[in-house]
């Protein structure tokens, strides 16, 4: 896929993947919106900038690999992934309804661009450093991405492959946290705490990055510098601000779990929209218009 | 070498009752590793247990295919679906307790959900592990891994099959849990004696009743064949290694030609082999049944031997078995 380098055209990328996170969400009636909007950068990053990957050809073997552990904020792959072109844009809206592709939770079979099922958290951690372990013993070249919440690093099993990443030297494995400290049932403090995350991945013989994940620049150096790591897994913890472009969701753990009704939806596209116009140096009415070509909601 | 006295025998069949060759089913796992090891796409994984579960052997010949996972279930489950999706053909091992035992979830959803090519060894199954007792004694797990779609399950009887089941494992596309002993248990089957992956074999003929078993208890099955041949009830013998999928048509073609099941399994009776039959005949072609196995409870430390008479593993419960069996038929 052509790589957008342009940190102006990712961020444009990134309110546009949010957009079309608010209106499935809002046809589905149920889902995660927290998350989805927090990692839209990186997702924009990751897609059309960092990864090697074909839209035309989802199984090329070369292709770097995404395994999205936190299955659950599977909107912002999906609309990521409908953007690159895998499948088309208007599916999108069949999210979670019976006979989609876009299962509740990523299946492997369903969709392209999906490279193992995932849901219950911390699985796709093995999933990927069994990905990474083999991709080594055949000599091959590829990445393995690996996707993480923060909350889901209260699982026991996230640490066994991370002891297990590190024991074989995976570097080319990247993992990177959405760390946006909420969790369903409240802030990460409260309910678990996690504090302090670089240093846990350290004592673990990680190579560690931390950076504003809402940040398009600190999210290209990051994983520039980290595709380039010898000698460990490396993990980038991307501090995000959950329900990032949408004002009454942002730092909400209500929002963690739970999606816009019609007229929240509205008001979420409209200030997204708002903010894309920003990017692009648009007056206030093109943005209203953007909104009324975009934005429609049946 | 005493007479036999079952009618049809299969080519290869080494049962009698003089037999004293024994061998533990792990070793016929150890060795089909070996065999499948030429193929460089076939990985071992271990959660410290490379000696016991045998792995060792494969470990030694092909250092470079075998990966030590320490003790974590849970991600060697994943790590073999990570292998699987970038085409390797992962085997993991460990006791049955643990694996399948702890990592269910991983196996229902990175493997069986995904329907990778991934097989599982559970160990040690078996209250026959013996003196370590209730908490290394796996009851359970062939009723766990029967519910995952996308699963085979094979209990193999002896030592030699565990070897064919081992190596006919790769032939399946998809998940295999297969479940060996501790224990040595008599070599039943040699090279030439038939297997394939869900079909089960007749191993003897009989009219009177059937008896369906699986792993060791396919022996005490023609050991209780022969003491019931003598009483004037004829027996026939199934080996059901396969328990998913089942053999629907050879098990209920048995239930209609002799009207009386028992099953016998180193398991608990509900949800396992005899859980399966039960299921199977009660909607196709009920008969009177009996089941052998665990009786809804944890085993203890003992000698494997002392473990199965106090459980009621043995060819005497299953001629009891049978004998009740006879006693409901005529009764109607």
């Amino acid at each position: 896929m052509k790589r957008v380098n342009n940190v102006k055209e990712l961020k444009i990328i990134a309110d546009e993947i949010r957009l079309e996170i608010i209106k499935m969400l809002v046809e589905a009636g149920s889902g995660h919106s927290g998350g989805p909007l927090g990692m839209s950068d990186v997702f924009a990053a990751l897609y059309f900038s960092v990864m090697n990957h074909n839209p035309k050809k989802p199984n090329w073997e070369g292709r770097d690999r995404l395994v999205l552990s936190n299955g659950h904020i599977c909107p912002v792959l999906y609309a990521t992934l409908a953007k690159c072109g895998y499948f088309p844009i208007s599916e999108l809206k069949t999210l979670r309804k019976l006979g989609s592709r876009l299962q509740g939770h990523p299946h492997l079979h369903a969709l392209p661009g999906i490279e193992t099922s995932t849901g219950p958290l911390a699985q796709g951690t093995s999933v990927a450093a069994g990905m990474a372990y083999g991709a080594k013993m055949d000599g091959r070249k590829e990445k393995v991405f690996l996707s993480m919440g923060d909350g889901e690093l209260d699982e026991g099993q996230c640490w066994e492959s991370f002891m297990f990443a590190a024991k074989y030297k995976l570097d080319n494995l990247i993992g990177f946290v959405d760390r946006n400290n909420i969790q369903i049932d409240g802030m990460t403090d409260d309910i678990m705490p996690l504090r302090p995350v670089g240093d846990k991945f350290k004592a673990f013989n990680w190579h560690v990055i931390e950076i504003d994940g809402n940040n398009m620049k600190q999210i290209l150096g990051a994983f520039g510098k980290a595709r380039k790591y010898k000698g460990k897994p490396i993990v980038v913890i991307c501090n995000t601000i959950p329900g990032k472009g949408v004002k009454f969701m942002e730092k909400r753990f209500e929002w963690h779990g739970k999606t816009p009704n019609k007229e929240e939806a509205m008001k979420a596209l409209h200030q997204i929209c708002e903010d894309e116009c920003k990017i692009k140096g648009l007056d206030f009415d093109k943005c209203k218009l953007l909104l009324e070509e975009s934005g429609r909601l049946e | 070498m005493q007479v036999i006295t079952g009618r049809v025998w299969e080519v290869g069949m080494k049962f009698n009752l003089d037999n004293k060759e024994l061998v533990a089913s792990r070793d016929g796992y150890g060795k089909g590793l070996v065999v499948l090891g030429k193929n460089k796409n076939v990985v071992a994984l271990c959660c410290d247990l490379t000696e016991s579960t045998r792995v060792e052997w494969f470990k030694q010949k092909y250092p470079k295919q075998f990966i030590e996972v320490g003790v974590a279930e849970q991600n060697m489950a994943g790590l073999a679906a990570g292998l699987a999706l970038v085409g390797k053909i992962p085997f993991i091992s460990s006791y049955a307790v643990f694996s399948p035992g702890r990592n269910w979830d991983q196996l229902r959803v990175s493997v069986c959900y995904n329907n990778l090519n991934v097989k599982i060894q559970g160990a040690h199954a078996g209250i026959s592990v013996g003196p370590d007792g209730a908490t290394h004694q796996a009851l359970e797990d062939i009723a766990l891994m029967r519910v995952l779609p996308n699963m085979t399950v094979v209990v193999p009887a002896d030592a030699v099959q565990a070897e064919k089941a081992t190596i006919a494992s790769v032939g399946i596309k998809g998940p295999v849990y297969l479940r060996f002993g501790r224990d040595k248990v008599h070599v039943i089957t040699d090279y030439k004696t038939p297997f394939t992956i869900g079909k089960a074999d007749v191993y003897r003929e009989g009219d009177d009743v059937c008896i369906i078993a699986c792993g060791r208890m396919v022996y005490e099955a023609l050991v209780a064949a022969e003491s019931l041949a003598k009483q004037g009830i004829d027996a026939m013998v199934i080996n059901c290694h396969t328990i998913k999928p089942l053999d629907e048509k050879t098990i209920i073609s048995a239930a209609r030609k002799t009207g009386g099941i028992v099953t016998a399994e180193e398991h608990q009776i509900n949800g396992g082999l005899g859980g399966a039959i039960s299921e199977l005949l009660g909607e196709n072609y009920p008969v009177h049944i009996e089941r052998v196995g665990i009786r809804d409870t944890f085993g203890e430390s003992g000698d494997p031997d002392k473990l199965l008479e106090k459980y009621q593993c043995t060819n005497v419960n299953i001629s009891e078995a049978v004998k009740r069996v006879m006693g409901r038929k005529k009764h109607g």
